[in-house]
C-alpha cells in the first residue's frame, strides 16, 4: 500500500486517493487529426520506470495533483501541483530506472510523427 | 505416567501442570495441561492418526510443532463455535475443545475413500485436466469439486468479533526469537518506538525448544531478562500470537492478532495494519524433510519438531526413534531423546564425514550412527513400525548394498533448515538459493528492511544475537533518508548450517511413492512426470502438480520440489528460480480483513428524506444505486403489477407525487460557469436565458454518451446541473477533474447539493391547481411559468427551487425543499391534493411513464458504445458552437456511419404478447440468425394497454415502420419498430 504525500494535507495512505493516469497529456483541438486524436484518447507511455501520474486525494481535500512514482519500486519520486511542469529527477534516477522511460518516450515520440 | 497421557514426560516442558484441560478428539475424552497445543496434547494421548491426506486419503500424523504443518489440519469446535483447518500445532489446549479430523469417513482411522490411494497409478499429477474432457469438465466439476473440498464449513453466524487496529512505530521487529528480541532491545535503548510482534503466545522463538545455553546460561534466563526490559520500556509495543501475513510497499505490513481467540465469552481477532519507518524480520527458518518411500507415514516428523514436543511440552514424540539426516542438528534430536530416556534406535545420515565434536557426543551416548545411510523405505500404516536403511553412494544417487530394516515408532527427519523469507521477497526483496548453504536466502530489497537471525541463514545462537543488535541500534539511527536505496542483506554473520551436505532424496529400492508436499499429495515422480511433460519452470511446475499450493503454500514442499527438478532437468537449483511468495503468509480470517465493514457498515443504505412517510404507507422499498426506494406503494389486496398500473394511471387522468431526492444536483457558480459547462455539455450552455432550464446530454472524451439531465440558469454566474440520480457522484467528479486538470483557469466553484436538498416532484394535469392552493410568491400560472423553465421561491413559508420538467409528459414541476423540511411538505401535498385524487408514485410507474414517453435512460437505454448520434441528436450538434467533450470523437467516420446500433421504440404486434429487456432483434428471415441489436427498455403501458419497448438496432432510424422478430430464450415475437415515442408525441400534456 502506497503513502503518499498530498500537497495539501501532507502524508496518507493510498486508500485515501484515486489513481488518475497520466499526466502531462495535451488535450488537442478540434483540428487534430483522427490519429493525433486517437494517440491522445488511447495511447499512454506506461514506462517501466518514472511515470508522471495524477491522483485525486477524493477522501481528503478533494485536489488534484501530480506525483512522480517509479513504476518499479513504487517509490514516489515527487510530488508537485496541477499545471507546473515536471520535475527534474536526475539525481535520484538510476541507470537503471532511467533507461526504459526514455526508450518509452522516444518510441512515442515516434509514433506521432 | 502423567495423567495428560502416556506419552507425557514425568517432567520437563514450561506447562502448568497443576491444571488439566479436557478436549475430545472425534468423540474420545482426552486431557492435557495448561500450556499445550492442541498437538501436543494428541501426542501426549499417543493419538498418531489425526486426519487423511488430501488427494489419496491417506492416514496421516503430526508433522510439525509450528506454523509449516502440513497434515494436523483440524475441525475446532470452541463453545459452539467450529473452525475448519485449524493448525493444531498452532492452536492453544482450550476446556471443553471439540476437535474432529477432515476428510475421511465414516472416521479417520479407517477411511473408504483411501480407495484412491490404491488406485493412485491411474491418478497422477495433472490427471483431471486430462481425464475429465469428454464431453466436457462440466459434466464431472461438481462431483470433483465436491470431492476435491478439504474441511467443512461452519453453518450459521460467525460469533467472533472482529477489530481493525492501525499502528504507527519507528522500527516494527518481526518475531520474538533470539535475534528479533536482541533487535528489539538495542532498538528501543536507543530510543526508537518499537513494535515487537510474535505468532507464538510465549516470547522466545525457536530458543523455547531447545536445552541449548545462550552466552553461558539458560535460555529462558535470557529470555527473560531481556523481555522483562523490553515489557518495562515505554517505548515497547509487543504483540503476541499475532502473525504478520502481508508485506506491502512503502513498510505497511498487515498482521493477524489472535491473542483473544480463546476469550470466555467469544472469539475476538484483531487485523492490523502497521506503517513503520524501519522493518527487521526476525522470521527464523523452516526444518526440511527428507525424501523417501512412504515418508509420509504417521510417526515421521521434523527432527526439531521432536525437540520442540520435548522440552517445551514434556512429550516423546515416540518410544524408540530413528533420526534421519543430512547435516548436524538433527543430532540434538537424538542426544536429548535419548537423555530424556527415549530409545534412539540409530542416527542415519546421508552424509560420509560428520563433525568430530558432534561423533564424539554419540560415541559418548552410545548411540548407533549409520554413515553414508539414508532411510529409504517405511511400514506401519496407523503407526511407523520399520524403516528401510541403505548405505548409499558418496553423490547420494545410488544404493550401495542390501538394507536392513529397523524397527522404531518414530523418525525425526532433517534436510536442514531454510531461512523464512516469505515476508522479505513480499517486500520486493530478491531470494537466491545458496550452494554452500544449501538454502534460500535473502539478498537484497530496496524496502526499508533488515533480515536478521535463522531468517538470514544466522544459525548459531550467538551470531544470530549479535546481529539482530546491530540491525536494532541501525533501524533506530536510521537517517530518514529522501529515498530509500537498495539495501543489501548482510551476510557477516551467516554460518554453515551444520556441515549440511544438500542429499535430500534417497534412492529408490522399488517403484514407491516419495512424498514432497504432504498436504497435496505431489510425490516425486509427479514432478518427473511434469518435467518430462516439460513443464520444467518452477511456475508451471507449481501450477501442473499443485505442489506448494495448498493452504500450508509449500513450507516443507517447496525447496524440494526444487531439488526434484534439478535431479531431473540437470540445473542447478540456483538456476531454476524460487515461485514468487505473496501475500497471505498464513491464512487470514476474511472476517478479520473486513473488521466492522459487514452488511449495513459495509454498504450504507441510503435512505431519502421522506423515507419515514413511505415506509409507514406500504412502500415496498428496493434497491436502486445504493437507494432504498419505493418501488410502488401496495394497497390492500394488490400486488406489484396492479399497484404499479394504478399509479401510472393516477398520474395520466389525475395527479402522482413522487420522491426524486437521489437526482443528483451541482451548483456551479463563478464568472466562468457558462463557459465551463458549454466545453462540458453537447448542447449549447452560454445562450441559456436566466430563469431557463434546458436538456443537456455529457459524453466522455470518445464520444459515448454517460449522462444527461437538466440544467437551469438561475443568474449569468448561477448554474445548477441535474445528473442522474446512480452518476450523482461520478459527475460532481468528472467535472470537478475537468476543471481542476484541464482548465484550472476557468473562474468558478463545484458545489454537490444532491444531499441538501429533497425533491418532490408533482405530475398529472391537477399539479399547476394544486400549488396554487399554497401562499407562494412564484407565479404558477402557466403563462408566468412555462415548461422548462425555473423558479425560486417560498411555498407555504419554505424556502423551494422549481424546476418545471416532465419525465412523464405530463404537466409536472420538480420541487427542491431543504432536505429536512421534505416529509412536512410531502405530507401538506398529500393533504391539500387529495381533492385532486393525489397517489404517490413508486419509481417502477415512474419509468413506465418515462417509457411510455420514449424518454432516453442513460445507463439502460445506452451502453458503452453509444454515441449521441445513435440518439438523435445530429440536429442538436450541428447547433452547438465550439468545443466540447467528446465532440472530435464524434466526427471520426465510424461514430457518424448510420449502419451502427440507434435508439428506436418497439410495438409489439401480436396482442398479449410480452416483450423483455434484454431479448435480441434477429434479422429474419434468414438461414443464419444474427444480433442486430437489442431492447433496452421493456414493459406493459397501461395508457396503451399493450407491451412496448426501447431498444438499439443496427441502421434503427432508417427502418421505422419495419416489423422485426424479437428473440429471448427461444421465443420469438414480431415487434415493429416505430420512433420512441408512444404517447403524446407531440407533448401538449407537458406544455400545457
Amino acid at each position: 500500500m502506497l503513502q503518499i504525500h498530498c500537497p495539501y494535507c501532507g502524508m496518507r495512505d493510498e486508500e485515501e486517493y484515486r489513481f488518475g493516469g497520466e499526466s502531462h497529456v495535451t488535450r488537442p483541438t478540434l483540428e487534430a487529426s483522427d490519429v493525433a486524436w486517437a494517440d491522445y484518447l488511447f495511447n499512454r507511455i506506461n514506462p517501466k520506470g518514472i511515470a508522471f501520474e495524477r491522483w485525486l486525494h477524493s477522501y481528503g481535500c478533494g485536489r488534484w495533483f501530480n506525483v512522480a512514482r517509479d513504476t518499479v519500486t513504487h517509490e514516489i519520486l515527487a510530488v508537485y501541483p496541477m499545471g507546473a511542469a515536471k520535475p527534474q529527477l536526475s539525481k535520484v534516477e538510476s541507470a537503471q530506472t532511467r533507461e526504459p522511460v526514455s526508450r518509452a518516450m522516444r518510441s512515442v515520440g515516434e509514433g506521432l510523427s | 505416567m502423567s495423567s495428560s497421557g502416556a506419552y507425557r514426560l514425568a517432567q520437563g516442558g514450561q506447562l502448568d501442570r497443576s491444571r488439566s484441560l479436557s478436549f475430545t478428539f472425534n468423540g474420545r475424552l482426552l486431557s492435557g495441561h495448561a500450556g499445550d497445543t492442541l498437538a501436543s496434547a494428541l501426542l501426549a494421548n499417543g493419538i498418531s492418526v489425526v486426519a487423511r491426506s488430501f488427494k489419496y486419503h491417506r492416514p496421516r500424523g503430526i508433522f510439525s510443532a509450528g506454523f509449516e504443518e502440513p497434515n494436523a489440519l483440524l475441525r475446532v469446535e470452541i463453545n459452539g463455535a467450529a473452525v475448519p483447518l485449524v493448525r493444531a500445532t498452532m492452536q492453544p489446549l482450550v476446556e471443553g475443545m471439540v476437535v474432529t479430523s477432515e476428510n475421511c469417513f465414516p472416521s479417520v482411522d479407517f477411511d473408504l475413500a483411501r480407495i484412491f490411494d490404491h488406485a493412485h497409478a491411474l491418478l497422477p499429477a495433472g490427471f483431471y485436466n486430462k481425464t475429465f474432457k469428454w464431453p466436457g469438465w462440466h459434466t464431472y466439476e461438481s462431483a470433483i469439486r465436491r470431492m476435491a473440498g478439504l474441511g467443512t464449513l461452519p453453518t450459521g453466524e460467525d460469533k467472533t468479533a472482529f477489530f481493525r487496529h492501525n499502528l504507527r512505530c519507528d522500527v516494527l521487529v518481526v518475531g520474538a526469537g533470539i535475534a528479533g528480541l536482541s533487535a528489539a532491545l538495542e532498538a528501543s535503548r536507543a530510543g526508537a518506538r518499537v513494535t515487537l510482534i510474535e505468532q507464538d503466545a510465549e516470547l522466545g522463538g525457536r530458543a523455547l525448544c531447545e536445552r541449548t545455553p545462550i552466552d553461558g546460561r539458560s535460555s529462558q534466563s535470557w529470555i527473560g531478562e531481556v523481555v522483562g526490559e523490553l515489557k518495562a520500556s515505554s517505548q515497547v509495543t509487543i504483540l503476541r500470537r499475532t502473525l504478520v501475513a502481508g508485506y506491502y510497499d512503502h513498510n505497511v505490513l498487515t498482521a493477524l492478532d489472535l491473542s483473544d481467540n480463546e476469550h470466555p465469552t467469544g472469539p475476538v481477532q484483531r487485523f492490523w495494519t502497521i506503517r513503520a519507518t524501519e522493518v527487521i524480520l526476525a522470521t527464523g527458518a523452516i526444518e526440511q524433510p527428507l525424501m523417501f518411500a512412504h515418508n509420509d507415514r504417521p510417526g515421521i516428523m521434523l527432527a526439531g519438531a521432536v525437540r520442540a514436543y520435548l522440552h517445551r511440552y514434556g512429550v516423546a514424540a515416540g518410544r524408540r526413534a530413528v533420526v534421519a539426516t543430512n547435516n548436524d542438528d538433527a543430532y540434538r534430536t537424538a542426544f536429548d531423546l535419548h537423555d530424556a530416556g527415549v530409545e534412539v534406535a540409530a542416527i542415519v545420515d546421508a552424509r560420509e564425514r560428520v563433525t568430530a565434536e558432534v561423533e564424539e557426543e554419540a560415541k559418548r551416548r552410545g548411540l548407533k550412527v549409520l554413515r553414508s545411510s539414508m532411510v529409504v523405505d517405511t511400514r506401519g500404516t496407523t503407526t511407523l513400525r520399520a524403516v528401510a536403511v541403505h548405505a548409499i553412494s558418496s553423490d547420494g544417487f545410488r544404493l550401495r548394498d542390501n538394507g536392513v530394516w529397523i524397527s522404531c515408532d518414530t523418525l525425526a527427519v532433517s534436510s536442514g533448515w531454510n531461512p523464512t523469507v516469505h515476508l522479505y521477497s513480499q517486500a520486493g526483496g530478491r531470494v537466491r538459493y545458496d550452494t554452500s548453504l544449501a538454502c534460500i536466502v535473502p539478498d537484497s530489497c530496496r524496502q526499508r528492511v533488515r533480515i536478521v537471525g535463522a531468517a538470514n541463514a544466522e544459525f548459531a545462537a550467538l551470531s544470530a544475537i549479535a546481529s539482530g543488535a546491530r540491525a536494532g541500534r541501525e533501524a533506530a539511527c536510521s537517517p530518514r533518508e529522501s529515498q530509500p536505496v537498495p539495501r543489501g542483506a548482510s551476510s557477516e554473520y551467516r554460518t554453515a548450517t551444520n556441515g549440511i551436505q544438500p542429499i535430500r532424496r534417497a534412492p529408490q529400492t522399488r517403484s514407491a511413492r516419495q512424498w514432497v508436499d504432504l498436504l497435496h499429495d505431489v510425490t516425486a515422480s509427479d514432478i518427473e512426470l511434469a518435467a518430462r511433460e516439460n513443464y520444467a519452470a518452477v511456475e508451471h511446475l507449481k501450477r501442473y502438480t499443485t505442489n506448494g499450493m495448498a493452504v500450508d503454500q509449500g513450507k516443507t514442499s517447496n525447496l524440494n520440489a526444487l531439488s526434484v527438478l534439478s535431479e531431473v532437468t540437470g540445473r542447478d537449483i540456483g538456476a531454476l528460480g524460487t515461485t514468487t511468495y505473496r501475500p497471505q503468509f498464513m491464512p487470514v480470517t476474511f472476517g478479520a480483513i473486513s473488521g466492522d465493514a459487514r452488511g449495513d457498515l459495509y454498504a450504507p443504505p441510503r435512505h431519502m428524506p421522506a423515507h419515514q412517510w413511505h415506509v409507514t404507507h406500504a412502500a415496498q422499498l428496493d434497491d436502486y444505486g445504493g437507494w432504498k426506494r419505493p418501488a410502488c406503494y401496495l394497497r390492500a389486496g394488490e400486488n406489484r403489477d396492479v399497484a404499479i398500473n394504478r399509479e401510472v394511471k393516477a398520474v395520466r387522468s389525475a395527479l402522482g407525487l413522487f420522491e426524486g431526492s437521489p437526482l443528483g444536483k451541482i451548483e456551479v457558480r463563478g464568472r466562468d460557469a457558462a463557459r465551463f459547462l458549454h466545453r462540458i455539455y453537447l448542447n449549447n450552455v452560454t445562450s441559456l436565458q436566466p430563469g431557463k432550464v434546458r436538456y443537456g446530454l455529457m459524453l466522455n472524451e470518445n464520444g459515448i454518451v454517460i449522462d444527461d439531465g437538466v440544467f437551469a440558469c438561475l443568474s449569468p454566474e448561477h448554474y445548477l446541473v441535474s445528473t442522474t440520480s446512480g452518476n450523482a457522484e461520478r459527475i460532481a467528479g468528472w467535472l470537478d477533474e475537468w476543471h481542476q486538470c484541464e482548465w484550472p483557469e476557468l473562474d468558478l466553484v463545484l458545489m454537490p447539493v444532491t444531499s441538501q436538498w429533497a425533491v418532490l416532484t408533482l405530475a398529472g394535469a391537477s399539479a399547476r391547481a394544486l400549488l396554487q392552493q399554497f401562499p407562494s410568491d412564484i407565479d404558477f400560472s402557466a403563462a408566468a411559468f412555462p415548461h422548462m423553465s425555473f423558479r425560486e421561491g417560498r411555498i407555504g413559508g419554505r424556502r423551494a427551487r422549481v424546476q418545471r420538467v416532465s419525465f412523464t409528459g405530463e404537466l409536472s414541476y420538480e420541487i427542491s425543499v431543504p432536505a429536512d423540511e421534505a416529509e412536512e411538505l410531502w405530507q401538506e401535498l398529500m393533504q391539500r391534493g387529495a381533492q385532486f385524487g393525489i397517489t404517490p408514485i413508486g419509481l417502477e410507474a415512474w419509468l413506465i411513464l418515462r417509457l411510455e414517453k420514449g424518454f432516453l435512460h442513460v445507463g439502460s437505454d445506452t451502453d458503452g458504445t453509444t454515441n449521441p448520434l445513435d440518439l438523435g441528436f445530429g440536429p442538436m450538434i450541428q447547433k452547438k458552437v465550439g468545443d466540447f467533450v467528446g465532440r472530435r470523437s464524434l466526427m471520426r467516420a465510424h461514430d457518424q456511419a448510420t449502419s451502427r446500433r440507434q435508439f428506436v421504440g418497439l410495438e409489439v404486434l401480436t396482442t398479449g404478447s410480452s416483450l423483455v429487456a434484454g431479448a435480441h432483434i434477429i434479422t429474419s428471415p434468414a438461414p443464419m440468425k444474427r444480433s442486430e441489436g437489442f431492447v433496452t427498455s421493456a414493459g406493459f403501458s397501461p395508457t396503451l394497454g399493450r407491451f412496448i419497448g426501447l431498444g438499439l438496432l443496427e441502421g434503427g432510424h432508417a427502418r421505422i415502420d419495419e416489423t422485426v422478430t424479437v428473440f429471448d430464450e427461444g421465443r420469438t415475437v414480431q415487434a415493429r419498430i416505430v420512433k420512441p415515442a408512444f404517447f403524446d408525441p407531440s407533448g401538449e400534456r407537458m406544455n400545457g
